[in-house]
């Protein structure tokens, strides 16, 4: 922000650029404003009125009550799976990431090089490919259909790992870990009270990513997990979708709208709320060459 | 899965380059690093092996599993319906990704030229549907695109006009570009905006006092400053076009005739698994489209490097 403010001085604001970006905002917000509208409809409503506009009685409270009661409450069962596999899934990656993105940093050991390198090599990985293997090898395990099928998988973050390996080399002085060594603090002390609240905002930037990875997760769960009770939010949403095609089923888009809407309301929060850390997180462990 | 973002093919260089606090060479660094390589090893190497094995044998009703070397790859090799998977990706990465990547680029400089009403309020709205679940983003559109209470029916009835369906055989591939670009376009901003950022001040002021117009200075200082950026976006598009798997698979309750259980490579994968039970043809399938996607990937990052010179 204040590299900008002296810039600004000779740069006139123009309303036509301004108008010109406002159409791509304005591609980037309908869904979302096509989502929250539709959310107070009833699902007769949904079908005779315009999509992006209110009509009929304002059902967004009945909505929200029927999503967490609809099927003995399993929409807040699903909640509660999807706050697990992130609290643990996404909390561990960026434990593992921090430790992991810190030693690449700031030690030199045997096999630093290889580390990287297969990390790195590993991201060019389509994630899928990897998909069938690991399910039979979970299966074998006797993994699957367990939390830890999706938790598991989870743990891992090279994107992570790389976002905090640049970061830290950056963000902790050598000096500074130097001097807490001759003042005889063991290295997990001058990691912990030295260290972390130095990379506090790299962690909260991959805290978010891996947070918005696991909570968004699709196909792991989709091909780890049959039973319902242990769906996350996003599997149970496209069950619900596919309820009306399925012989017998009752169509409930008004649930599948509402539910959607609630899905994302924690994680739009979250990126609005800690804007500042991410963003500088981001500028300065991610992309500079 | 974790298409996130930009770890990087030249910081490989740059791991070389000492960092300063490097000091004794010694075993303490893997009390750090160990514990995210064990977790490494057990869900990213060992399923990487196991692919490999599995794509060497064949299991049978009758006569179990053998040993058939190659043959699973010389299947896959002469097998129309996975290459019509592959077909329809490479199309799709030849239009989406320039497409994406080119609006990204134009919002992070507008964003960036400081010419903008209200320009943090563009950042975060225009980013915003990152956040928003490939399933959610896909129902939503899903539901924009139907007839029965999608805008495109509401459009048809407001005007009288009839517009083409999108889920129709014709469009659908155009239908899931859209969906992909919406979801991702912000994210692809945000990298390109954060490497502009990066640029220092000096330059600008140094292209201020030679005169230098608007369109030179994003020709000559904003786009070379931002190449690396670029070059790491692209890949990750890259890798996500030739991953496509959620979104037509969501879509498939919408428009079931269309999108085949051979749509993309990554469906036809899923499906030889989870219907038909040929693990083994369903690894070799993903281990090529591994190797596809790692040879582009690398030819892309080739062709950049060369420019460089």
């Amino acid at each position: 922000m204040a590299a900008t403010t002296a810039r600004k001085a000779h740069r006139r604001r123009s309303p036509l650029l301004t108008a010109l970006t406002a159409a791509m905002l304005v591609y980037s917000l309908v869904p979302l404003l096509w989502l929250v509208v539709n959310a107070t409809k009833t699902q007769a409503s949904l079908f005779d009125s315009f999509g992006l506009w209110f009509s009929g009685d304002f059902s967004l409270g009945a909505n929200i009550a029927d999503t967490l009661t609809y099927d003995d409450g399993v929409f807040v069962r699903w909640l509660r799976n999807t706050l697990l596999y992130v609290l643990l899934g996404a909390g561990g990656a960026t434990v593992l990431a921090t430790l992991g993105g810190y030693a690449l940093a700031k030690f030199d050991f045997p096999g630093r090089r290889g580390v990287f390198a297969v990390v790195i090599g590993a991201v060019a990985v389509p994630g899928t490919a990897l998909a069938v293997p690991t399910f039979l090898m979970f299966a074998k395990l006797g993994l699957t259909d367990t939390p830890w099928a999706v938790i598991i998988p989870s743990l891992v973050s090279p994107f992570g790992l790389y976002l905090m390996w640049t970061f830290a080399a950056q963000a902790v002085p050598g000096e500074l870990m130097e001097a807490a060594r001759v003042d005889g603090a063991g290295e997990l002390r001058t990691f912990l009270r030295i260290c972390v609240p130095l990379l506090a905002p790299g962690i909260v930037t991959v805290a978010l990513f891996t947070m918005v990875a696991t909570w968004n997760n699709y196909f792991l769960p989709l091909i780890m997990l049959k039973d319902p009770d242990w769906y996350p939010l996003t599997l149970g949403l496209n069950a619900w979708n596919d309820q009306a095609a399925t012989a017998g089923g009752q169509p409930v888009f008004h649930l599948v709208i509402t539910g959607s809407l609630l899905t994302i309301l924690p994680l739009l929060a979250a990126f609005l709320l800690l804007q500042r850390y991410w963003q500088s997180g981001l500028a300065a462990g991610g992309v500079k060459d | 899965m974790t298409v996130l973002g930009p770890p990087t093919i030249q910081a490989t260089g740059r791991a070389g380059r000492g960092s300063p606090a490097r000091r004794r060479r010694a075993w303490t660094g893997w009390a750090f690093v160990g514990p995210f390589m064990a977790v490494f090893a057990f869900v990213f190497l060992a399923p990487i092996a196991y692919a490999v094995q599995l794509s060497l044998f064949r299991t049978r009703m009758i006569g179990g599993t053998s040993f058939v070397g190659l043959d699973n790859y010389e299947r896959a090799f002469t097998d129309p319906q996975f290459w019509s998977a592959v077909g329809r990706v490479s199309l799709f990465l030849a239009v989406q990704v320039p497409v994406m990547l080119a609006l990204a680029l134009l919002v992070a400089l507008a964003i960036d030229s400081g010419r903008l009403y209200g320009r943090a309020f563009f950042r975060v709205a225009v980013f915003m549907p990152y956040a928003v679940p490939a399933v959610v983003a896909t129902l939503m559109w899903g539901f924009m695109y139907g007839s029965r209470f999608g805008l495109v029916g509401d459009l048809n009835d407001a005007l009288g006009t009839s517009l083409p369906d999108p889920l129709s055989p014709d469009l659908i591939l155009a239908s899931i570009g859209n969906i992909v670009t919406w979801e991702f376009v912000g994210y692809n901003m945000l990298i390109l905006y954060s490497a502009l950022r990066t640029v220092p001040k000096s330059l600008y002021e140094a292209a201020d006092i030679d005169g230098a117009g608007r369109l030179q200075v994003i020709r000559s200082i904003k786009l070379p400053a931002i190449r690396g950026a670029l070059l790491i976006a692209t890949i990750f598009s890259i890798i996500g076009s030739f991953q496509l798997f959620n979104e037509p698979s969501i879509l498939q309750s919408l428009a079931p005739n269309v999108i085949t259980t051979y749509f993309t490579p990554n469906l036809y994968a899923y499906s030889l698994s989870f219907s038909g039970q040929q693990y083994s043809y369903s690894a070799t399938v993903a281990i090529v489209m591994g190797l596809l996607t790692a040879v582009v990937a690398y030819a892309v990052q080739l062709r950049a490097a060369r420019r460089e010179r």
